[in-house]
């Protein structure tokens, strides 16, 4: 109890430094996954002549629960990177945290909680407008909600941990490059995951991304059974316990006084 | 006599605050020359004008004996400035520093190499060479912007604040490095609100004050001029009522904490005090110093 | 100290007979070279991430013929005639890669240098000058961006993406075209505030990279945002780029360097002259 009411206000402090500074994020979190749906759903969608390799489905439908996966991932990264780092090394926030009861641990929790809100309020306002759009095949998309939140949270929370261990950002752009862009690319967002060669294959498997838009994508169009959801949660959630173990010891070693 | 700077009822406005009102200055090759005042006196403008970077808004202007405005460049080939807060390059090493600065002046390459291992035994961090700037200490930084502003061998270096934020003993350590540079017949303008600074390395120096000059001349002259050669500083106890002791001194200042005499004798005039009954809680005799000349001419602090 | 600088070094560069009138004097030193060895100086460590920045686009290339290619046969090429999608895409891919990487450099960084690391403060304490700064800051953007730019058409020259020699000229193409986009990001730069005017940045360069006919053409559009699509610099860009990578080639395409030469120009000019306002109060 005690754990969570800290962990609140390490929230609350997020907060109220985006009421105040929310315009600043607002292109990237909420117009720009908007204008990807609309330029690769609708405008490469009206050139697609064959949809054999999805079932059937229109592209912008095959395409939207999907992105809303990849948009929350994606925003995952940022604000689990310079984010954090920032926190420790320029504006010093965690330090002045710790400075009071709060301890490292709620420091973290309250940093995921943030992230989580962030993600989840995201996700709702895309899936909206996707569904104003006619992108939704069915009820089931807001489920993608949850799932792209869970899949971002899965990527957020080892990545937190990594970053806490830094003095650097100088290994960002290597993750954004690297990491961030191909599992943006080649887990299934914009064409299936059987187009890859043999060998990408298990690499693809052990990316959030893959398991969030399994999920997303299987609830909006019914065709996900109770065993693969199960274990598709399984493995986000355990990434994301995995991480969170990390993430506190290394915030304890970093802000031990 | 040979005059590297030359200023004639120079002005500097920003919008409508008028940052230098009319100053008349010359600077005379191989002196070093002081710029004395608080925050906002209008010293760093006055050295931005004397460094080509800011455009006077009246008066005259002459640097190594040409415009700052037309002439810019070619008169920043031939000066060095060390600007009030370090700019280092902090993506390159502390020689890397040094030979790019060369490069900007137009150096060969292999003149640069050769400076920058002169430079870096002046400002005593050839051990540091190849090392990040980031890590340096404060001195360190000062000093490596010092050695990096005399990479083109300058005729005049420009100096803004050189000590401010440092240690006691980097200050002694960098005081030591102008010194020589002086003894070499470089030629040094100053600016500072530190008054042991101006003492120490000023051989002529104006006090400026809201964009005015008060006065002008040598510490020494400055201080037989403005001031008596002692000063007996008086504390009370907090919120106690000041005596009037004016009949004891030349002339005597009320400061927010204490009273300052002005005398020629502190010691005698201490002792006329305690006669009179006048029990201060502490008592100090010491030499005027260009503090007291400036409370005199402006009737405020200088660090405040 | 011993004085071994030459003094012919320390004269003042030739006159440069036009520019003087556009620019004031005093704002160029004739050593904006220096500027580009700083950076490679600087880069010389992170060749990691200069290599880095070809592999985007490959992921690209890699993903339009595994995956986008599956789903569209062919598209109406320049000239109307089909051409196959990653054929279409490419060329589009490159110009904009030429675009986004010249606008990260001339804006972002520059900002950073400009405000935080008060490098040019440094830097017109030396006889560089604003113009000097603007021209090797360009000048860099420039060469990374050749850099990128011919291995990305090494790449899709082995993917068989190139249709006819004319590609040759894809590469100074796109110097050209970053050296407009870098110019005119300097230039807006130097009227950025803070971080959170950079928005406006993503603003115009992100809906510019997703519907200037980069991914699909221009008629899917209706009518009148046709016309709007044609005016971005990028849609130019890319035309040229997918007419000489495809072997589209006629005179009109001069139109299009002639646009770009434009916005080169002023943006040089704008960038010089503001930066010399701003370092030089």
């Amino acid at each position: 109890m005690q754990t969570l009411r800290a962990s609140w206000f390490g929230f609350e402090k997020h907060w109220l430094w985006y009421r105040r500074n929310w315009r600043a994020t607002a292109v990237s979190s909420f117009l720009s996954p908007l204008l990807f749906l609309v330029a690769l759903g609708l405008g490469f969608g009206s050139q697609v002549q064959s949809t054999a390799l999805i079932g059937g489905v229109p592209y912008l439908q095959y395409l939207a629960p999907a992105l809303v996966v990849i948009t929350a991932v994606q925003g995952a990264t940022f604000e689990s990177t310079y984010a954090i780092m920032s926190s420790f090394i320029w504006q010093k926030t965690y330090i002045g945290m710790v400075a009071t009861p709060i301890t490292p641990a709620q420091v973290v929790y309250g940093q995921v909680m943030w992230i989580a809100s962030q993600l989840f309020a995201r996700s709702v306002v895309f899936v909206g407008i996707a569904v104003a759009l006619g992108a939704a095949n069915g009820p089931g998309i807001g489920l993608a909600v949850l799932f792209a939140t869970l899949a971002g949270l899965a990527f957020s929370c080892p990545l937190i941990a990594y970053s806490a261990t830094l003095d650097k950002p100088d290994s960002f752009n290597t993750i954004f490059r690297f990491v961030l862009m191909p599992m943006t690319l080649f887990t299934g967002a914009f064409f299936p995951v059987s187009q890859l060669p043999d060998w990408l294959r298990p690499l693809v498997w052990l990316t959030p991304a893959w398991h969030g838009i399994e999920l997303a994508r299987g609830a909006t169009f019914g065709t996900l059974g109770l065993l693969p959801a199960l274990g598709h949660t399984a493995y986000l959630v355990a990434m994301i316990a995995v991480g969170l173990f990390f993430a506190v010891r290394f915030f304890y070693r970093r802000l031990a006084v | 006599m040979e005059h590297l700077v030359e200023a004639k009822a120079l002005t500097k406005h920003f919008g409508t605050f008028a940052a230098v009102r009319g100053i008349d200055v010359e600077v005379r090759r191989g002196e070093a020359f002081g710029f004395l005042g608080p925050n906002g006196a209008g010293k760093s403008s006055t050295m931005r004008m004397i460094a080509c970077v800011s455009g006077r808004t009246g008066g005259e202007l002459k640097v190594l004996g040409m415009d700052p405005e037309r002439d810019g460049p070619r008169i920043r080939a031939r000066i060095g400035v060390v600007p009030q807060l370090d700019n280092l390059d902090l993506e390159l090493t502390v020689r890397q520093n040094l030979q790019i600065y060369g490069r900007y002046f137009g150096m060969s390459r292999q003149q640069c190499r050769e400076k920058a291992v002169e430079l870096l035994e002046f400002a005593q961090l050839s051990d540091r060479a190849d090392q990040e700037v980031e890590p340096l200490s404060g001195g360190m930084k000062r000093r490596l912007t010092i050695a990096r502003s005399l990479v083109n061998d300058p005729e005049l270096l420009l100096l803004d604040e050189p000590t401010t934020g440092l240690d006691p003993q980097a200050r002694h350590l960098l005081w030591d490095r102008l010194f020589r540079l002086k003894q070499d017949g470089v030629t040094l303008i100053i600016t500072t609100h530190y008054m042991d600074e101006a003492e120490q390395l000023c051989d002529r120096l104006v006090v400026m004050d809201g964009g005015r000059i008060a006065a002008e001349g040598s510490p020494g002259e400055l201080i037989n001029r403005y001031s008596t050669k002692e000063v007996l500083e008086l504390r009370f106890q907090p919120g106690a009522e000041k005596p009037d002791l004016e009949r004891f001194a030349e002339r005597v200042e009320v400061l927010p904490d204490r009273l300052l005499l002005y005398t020629q004798d502190g010691e005698h005039t201490l002792a006329k005090v305690h006669e009179h009954g006048v029990q201060p809680i502490q008592s100090l005799v010491r030499r005027s110093s260009l503090e007291d000349v400036f409370l005199r001419l402006t009737g405020r602090t200088l660090v405040d | 100290m011993t004085r071994t600088l030459d003094p012919a070094n320390k004269t003042a560069p030739a006159s440069v007979g036009l520019v003087w009138r556009v620019i004031p004097p005093g704002l160029y030193g004739g050593r904006a070279s220096t500027l580009v060895e700083r950076s490679a100086l600087v880069n010389r460590r992170g060749w990691f991430v200069l290599v880095g920045g070809a592999f985007e686009p490959i992921l690209f290339l890699w993903s339009l013929g595994l995956g986008f290619g599956q789903f569209v046969a062919s598209v109406a090429g320049p000239d109307g005639r089909p051409v196959s999608y990653a054929a279409f895409v490419a060329p589009a891919l490159l110009a904009a890669s030429a675009m986004n990487g010249a606008v990260y450099d001339a804006t972002f960084n520059v900002f950073f240098k400009f405000k935080y690391a008060k490098l040019y403060d440094a830097m017109l304490a030396t006889p560089m000058g604003p113009l000097d700064i603007a021209m090797g800051e360009i000048a860099w953007a420039l060469l990374r961006g050749g850099l990128y730019s011919a291995g990305f058409l090494g790449v899709m020259l082995a993917m068989g993406l190139i249709a006819s020699p004319w590609a040759l000229l894809a590469l100074p193409a796109a110097l050209l075209v970053a050296f407009a986009f870098a110019a005119v990001g300097m230039a807006a730069t130097t009227f950025m505030r803070s971080w959170q005017d950079f928005d406006l940045v993503q603003l115009a360069v992100l809906p510019m990279f997703l519907f200037s006919t980069t991914f699909f053409p221009l008629s899917v559009y209706p009518g009148w945002l046709q016309t709007v699509v044609t005016w971005t610099p990028l849609y130019h860009a890319i035309e040229l780029m997918r007419g000489l990578t495809l072997g589209v080639v006629g005179w009109g395409m001069l139109g299009h360097v002639a646009y770009f030469a434009v916005l080169a120009a002023v943006g040089t000019v704008v960038a010089a002259r503001r930066l010399g306002s701003l370092l030089l109060d």
